[in-house]
């Protein structure tokens, strides 16, 4: 059993190819609060590996990336 | 000699030399793909890549010399949208009016699919600071002038895109 992670913000990109959902990602990051949480769901199968690297490029730490309803769910921390 | 700035953000540097709409996206996705991943980003739009800047984009896409195009049509049921007509590329190009088919088709498979127009994608570029670069060479060999440039983009020559490439960590020619 997993914990639950409380996203503050949540951002829906689904339907959209690269590089949409990273570009989304980072605008949306950018109205957050250092520490807060925002979760990013998105249907581009290329979505995980770019998240993964749009993580540690930009610092911001990728708590969670899993799969639900056949979709790609990410939790994201603000640094 | 280095970066000067050792704290300073990773840089990419593309050079963008063709004008069609294939060829327009490439720079326009790795650009704000490091835009958004917090990187300096810098394009030098070279001969045909020059017209990018116009302020209506007009990118056309022909299947003259570019004969992997698949020729698959954006509608109807799925196994139909699947086929790749068996055209030879000698005919598809030579056709008068075949440019615009082949425009009308990338564009609609591109928006059915979920990618971004190349309009949406400068945006992107614009709203995060990507440094655009227009050819002053390439403007006085087409007879292009300032005004007909976006005015966010700035007007220089190959030296002025090497010293930002110079510091880039990643430098592509597209």
């Amino acid at each position: 059993m997993t914990d639950v992670i409380k996203e503050d913000q949540v951002l829906d990109c689904s339907g959209m190819l690269c590089p949409m959902p990273v570009v989304k990602a980072s605008k949306a990051m950018k109205e957050l609060q250092s520490g807060q949480i925002l979760k990013m769901v998105a249907t581009d199968p290329g979505a995980p590996p770019d998240m993964e690297a749009w993580s540690r490029q930009t610092g911001n730490e990728l708590l969670r990336s899993m799969q639900e309803d056949g979709k790609f769910v990410f939790f994201l921390r603000k640094k | 000699m280095s970066k000067s700035d050792p704290n300073a953000p990773k840089r990419l540097a593309l050079i963008t030399s063709k004008g069609t709409l294939d060829w327009a996206y490439p720079p326009f996705i790795l650009a704000s793909a490091a835009g958004a991943m917090d990187w300096e980003v810098g394009i030098f739009f070279t001969f045909y890549g020059l017209t990018l800047l116009k302020p209506q984009l007009t990118a056309a896409v022909s299947p003259l010399g570019n004969p992997a195009m698949p020729m698959k049509m954006p509608f109807g049921p799925e196994g139909f949208q699947n086929i790749n007509w068996p055209m030879p590329n000698i005919l598809m190009a030579n056709v008068p009016g075949f440019e615009s088919v082949a425009t009308t088709l990338m564009k609609q498979t591109f928006h059915n699919k979920g990618v971004a127009t190349i309009e949406e994608l400068r945006q992107m570029c614009i709203e995060m600071d990507v440094r655009m670069i227009g050819c002053q060479m390439t403007m006085d060999v087409f007879g292009f002038k300032r005004e007909d440039f976006i005015k966010e983009c700035e007007i220089g020559g190959a030296a002025t895109f090497l010293e930002y490439a110079a510091d880039a960590d990643v430098q592509l020619f597209i």
